[in-house]
């Protein structure tokens, strides 16, 4: 009982760090472009193969159309699942927690931060490294998270290969396909853990912009009033202060 | 000038004030680029004044919301994004001017005689800051919070006797939790910031009292002019405060591009472990300090018993108090002084080396680099009297140079 117990403990500790197993091995970082068309793509991959377990619960339906533009419509049909999703509340898996952890054991995490967390570059490869181990529960290993509780999801886009690396069955999608349809899901992960990115990154350049300009112009103030002092040095570059302009501010004294 | 001027200066000092610290205070001409670092720092606090007050309004200081109010603040705030990235860039952006300002005080021997007062303040503010910097990291209450907050107190387990009574008090109970969440909150948002902007203000008339040192660490009121001024000062106002602009200007574009670029830094100014809940069943592998704090962090781990640690590190924090009266040489700018230069420049060398080995795992092959680091830190307090009383000087010039 008490080892039974053990193990979710444990799992859940990894899960939750994902730290110091994960990044023993070396990373691969997503291919291709991160945009708001990847992120669309990848949200709607998310929604059909991953938010059956797995919550982003603090990205809110609405939040895909202020931020990338999609139409209450299409997040209705393409992202929110048909039972009970909020269109103004966080993303919901669709099983409930309690069963999520009668069938594998621990409840699926969260995927709000995940990336923040461990990087996209192991997201990445930790989705694209299950291999078939007929001695786990599920028929399921990883690489770069040994022993994980979730099986392999996308094993019929990308096929089913041994820890050696033979396939065993091949997917249904090229290899190419494969690869940037789960860089897609990665991309959509990268966004929920942080939606301000196509904010941040459209204000940016007007931002900056401004900065210079304001710098520019400060920098010819400044060169203005350093005038009397600059015309009065002499040949060692002392200042010839009694010859400065009595200062403004001063009132008279005499 | 006008009437409505001259009834208020019947009644409040403005026009005196503005005379005394503005427009009659005379500044070495000869500042360089490490001088903006002070109106900046002044700068940057006011602004995290502002982001602070902001973050506040929408935080609650509690074990079971706190992670989900910043998140709230993050995903759901508008422009909630923007005051949290302000305030937490903002915290290493305040420390890497505080390094700056307070190596240019060393460089240029502006802690000597008659500024060992204006020091000593300086480097209370840097110790009020690493605290209230503290603060405001358990705050948010991710896993890294969590331990950070956890280890740290336990720091104050190692005082004799009442030890274990501060670190209770320190926690509001035996753990981290909402009474922690709570009294840090009060800390970080009132008493450290009172304590700061008193100290603030008592450096900025200390420094008006004596007077601006320069890179050359001459006195400039040695040499005054018919009209009673320094001849190689000039009006703080307009001639600093148009320059101090310019300089604000630059920095906020810097600021400005991490912000909307790299607001983590790559998990140097956020790091990844802030972005997990607070889990006292999930331990961290290693709980490393933020950058700023981890030379201290390495010395505290040099040494492999925790007392003797603990009293490293606090040595460490308290030697340059003692700064003023350990350096004995006539020269006050490390300009004149090649040796002098050659030891601060070592020392900034050791500090960020000490940094960046203090963000790594606790492993035998950091243990020579920790200990040699200290080793050195600690050196160059001790060695500074005998070096400084026989070290070979250049020629100081009577006035300040270009």
């Amino acid at each position: 009982m008490m080892r039974k117990k053990g193990v979710p403990v444990l799992v859940g500790a990894l899960l939750s760090l994902g730290v110091t197993v994960a990044h023993a091995g070396s990373l691969i970082s997503p291919p291709g472009s991160f945009s708001k068309s990847t992120v669309i793509a990848g949200a709607k991959l998310f929604a059909d193969h991953c938010s059956a377990c797995h919550a982003v619960s603090n990205l809110r339906y609405n939040r895909l159309a202020i931020d990338l533009g999609m139409s209450k419509a299409e997040i209705k049909k393409d992202i929110m699942l048909p039972s009970g999703a909020n269109y103004l509340n966080g993303m919901k898996p669709a099983m409930s927690q309690a069963e999520a952890k009668k069938w594998f054991g621990i409840p699926p995490p969260n995927l709000s931060h995940i990336v923040r967390a461990e990087g996209e570059p192991w997201v990445y490869t930790y989705l694209t490294s299950f291999y078939w181990d007929p001695t786990r529960p599920s028929g399921w290993n990883n690489r770069v998270f040994p022993e994980v509780a979730m099986p392999n999801v996308l094993a019929s886009w990308g096929g089913i290969y041994t820890k050696s690396g033979k396939q065993l069955k091949a997917g249904s999608e090229s290899p190419a396909a494969y690869h940037r349809q789960v860089a897609a899901i990665v991309a959509f992960l990268r966004y929920a853990s942080d939606p301000s990115i196509f904010a941040r990154e459209a204000l940016g350049p007007y931002v900056l912009g401004a900065l210079v300009l304001l710098s520019l112009v400060s920098y010819l103030l400044k060169k203005a009033y350093w005038k009397d002092i600059d015309d009065r040095r002499d040949a060692e570059g002392h200042i010839n202060t009694s010859a400065m302009p009595k200062n403004k501010t001063k009132p008279d004294d005499t | 000038m006008s009437k409505f001027a001259d009834w208020l200066n019947d009644r409040f000092p403005a026009r005196e004030m503005m005379r005394e610290h503005m427009t009659e205070y005379y500044a070495p001409k000869n500042f360089n680029i490490l001088y903006y670092t002070g109106s900046l720092l002044l700068f940057m606090f006011f602004l995290q004044l502002i982001s602070g007050f902001l973050l506040m309004a929408h935080y609650v200081p509690t074990s079971q919301d706190a992670f989900n109010s910043v998140q709230g603040i993050m995903y759901d705030t508008k422009w909630g994004w923007l005051i949290r990235y302000m305030h937490v860039d903002g915290v290493s952006l305040i420390f890497v001017l505080l390094y700056l300002h307070i190596g240019r005080g060393m460089l240029y021997g502006s802690y000597r005689r008659p500024r060992e007062l204006l020091w000593i303040i300086g480097y209370v503010i840097y110790i009020l800051m690493m605290g209230e910097a503290f603060f405001g990291y358990i705050l948010p209450f991710g896993n890294l919070s969590y331990w950070a907050g956890q280890v740290i107190t336990s720091i104050l387990h190692a005082i004799p006797f009442i030890g274990p009574g501060l670190t209770t008090l320190a926690r509001g109970g035996p753990g981290i939790g909402t009474a922690t969440l709570e009294r840090f909150l009060a800390l970080h948002t009132v008493l450290w910031f009172l304590m700061l902007v008193a100290m603030i203000l008592m450096h900025i008339l200390a420094l008006h009292q004596v007077g601006s040192n320069n890179p050359d660490g001459i006195e400039i009121k040695a040499l005054k002019g018919p009209d009673g001024h320094p001849l190689d000062g000039i009006p703080f106002h307009p001639y600093y405060t148009v320059k101090d602009i310019f300089g604000v200007a630059v920095w906020l574009t810097i600021f400005a591009a991490i912000i909307f670029y790299a607001p983590t830094m790559h998990g140097v100014f956020l790091e990844r472990t802030t972005f997990f809940r607070a889990n006292p069943m999930v331990g961290l592998p290693d709980v490393t300090p933020p950058w700023y704090l981890a030379p201290y962090y390495a010395m505290l781990r040099a040494v492999p018993n925790k007392y003797w640690g603990i009293g490293l590190m606090a040595l460490a924090i308290v030697l340059p108090f003692f700064l003023p009266w350990l350096d004995r040489n006539p020269v006050h700018s490390s300009r004149y002084r090649p040796v002098y230069r050659a030891m601060i420049i070592l020392m900034a060398v050791v500090f960020f080396t000490l940094a960046w080995v203090g963000e790594q795992p606790p492993l035998p092959k950091y243990f020579f680099i920790e200990r040699l680091g200290a080793a050195i830190y600690i050196g160059f307090y001790v060695l500074l009297p005998i070096v400084s009383s026989i070290e070979p000087t250049r020629k100081v010039p009577e006035r300040v140079q270009a």
